[in-house]
């Protein structure tokens, strides 16, 4: 589907659909976090604040281990802003669709902003060719915020009930979501560079160093190469991006 | 209710929140030149497909080192791939990779996470 071509309520629509297994993969590891805070002695709100307040399940999940191990909290929340340091790209994309926008508003959107949300929402954008804040609600809000939120409390309360998501295959769900909607949003042979640049240095950087470090890393080179491989493609419609309310 | 970890959860968040804001509300994000606005098209692709190679072929041991996982999870996001680039349809892509998972592993030909 090239940039642009889809009708607002179509490509809502789609996204909603999409939505649906996100939510699925969301509550299944916002439950495994739950059970994994509990075991590690967080209490409900204790970990209910950190599903809250950190809203980044990665970073959560390390947290409880470094917690667990007795790190301290500077090296927590030093280990925190690396594992997160991949969210500065996510915005940095996202930021010419949402420019008109109030800046309180895009505050609030920066706290919401996860790699779920990122995913579908840039997807959505392109296909529409404009920003759409109620797409990145929904995606942010009802898609990951609200299910990852409840799932951590029932996995924090009930605990040892849950079954392992792992016996159905939730744990494949969400790289397989990164990658499905990736293909989407290859429209040329740059993108197609870029995706496959990306993957593989972030698999090297990965083996060698660290996933966190591995993602970023991907993410920063793959465009670059992108860019210097294939110099010859026309500009997208981000160079014509609409900044202006969606029609209804 | 034990609340000792409630403020480690604030400084956490607070060391995540720039990352997510700062280029979201830095002035000036509706001029940026082309290049960069070529670049930041790119990154979309380009980090969605690092975090899906990652997670699908990395995993960590309890000290979070590193090494290759080589298994069915390949398999079916290869497929979750093949059937969105064909139908265009995420949902049954991921039904279709987590069911082919699920199956494997309750015949015991696809180990556990």
């Amino acid at each position: 589907m090239p940039d642009g071509t889809m009708e607002l309520r179509a490509s809502r629509r789609r996204l909603m659909v999409d939505g649906l297994g996100i939510i699925v993969s969301a509550s299944g590891f916002g439950l495994v976090y739950g059970l994994t805070a509990r075991t590690a002695g967080f209490s409900p709100l204790e970990a209910g604040a950190m599903s809250v307040l950190v809203f980044a399940g990665a970073a959560q999940f390390a947290a409880v281990g470094y917690v667990a191990g007795g790190f301290s909290w500077i090296a927590v929340v030093l280990l925190t802003g690396f594992l997160n340091a991949r969210h500065f790209l996510y915005a940095a994309a996202l930021a010419p669709y949402l420019a008109d926008r109030p800046r309180p508003v895009r505050a609030v959107v920066a706290h919401v902003l996860t790699d779920e949300a990122f995913a579908l929402a840039i997807a959505h954008f392109r296909r529409i060719g404009r920003g759409d804040l109620w797409g990145f609600w929904w995606a942010a809000i009802v898609v990951t915020f609200i299910p990852w939120n409840i799932a951590t409390l029932v996995g924090v309360l009930i605990g040892g009930a849950i079954p392992d998501p792992g016996r159905f295959g939730l744990d494949v769900i969400f790289p397989a979501a990164m990658a499905g909607l990736a293909v989407g949003l290859i429209t040329g042979r740059r993108e197609l560079v870029a995706a496959l640049v990306g993957g593989v240095v972030a698999v090297a950087i990965s083996l060698a160093w660290d996933p966190a470090a591995g993602v970023l890393a991907g993410g920063l080179t793959g465009p670059l190469v992108g860019l210097l491989a294939v110099r010859n493609q026309p500009d997208g419609p981000e160079a014509q991006i609409v900044f202006g309310q969606p029609p209804s | 209710m034990k609340l000792d970890l409630v403020p480690l959860a604030l400084l956490m968040g607070l060391a995540t929140y720039p990352w997510r804001a700062v280029p979201l509300i830095a002035p000036g994000i509706d001029r940026l030149p082309p290049t960069i606005r070529a670049y930041l098209r790119l990154v979309g692709p380009a980090v969605l497909a690092a975090l899906a190679a990652v997670s699908v072929t990395i995993v960590l041991d309890a000290d979070r080192h590193p090494s290759l996982r080589v298994g069915a999870e390949w398999i079916a996001v290869a497929l979750c791939v093949a059937v969105v680039a064909a139908r265009r349809s995420l949902l049954v892509g991921l039904l279709l990779a987590g069911g082919l998972v699920a199956v494997l592993r309750a015949l015991g030909l696809a180990a556990l996470p």
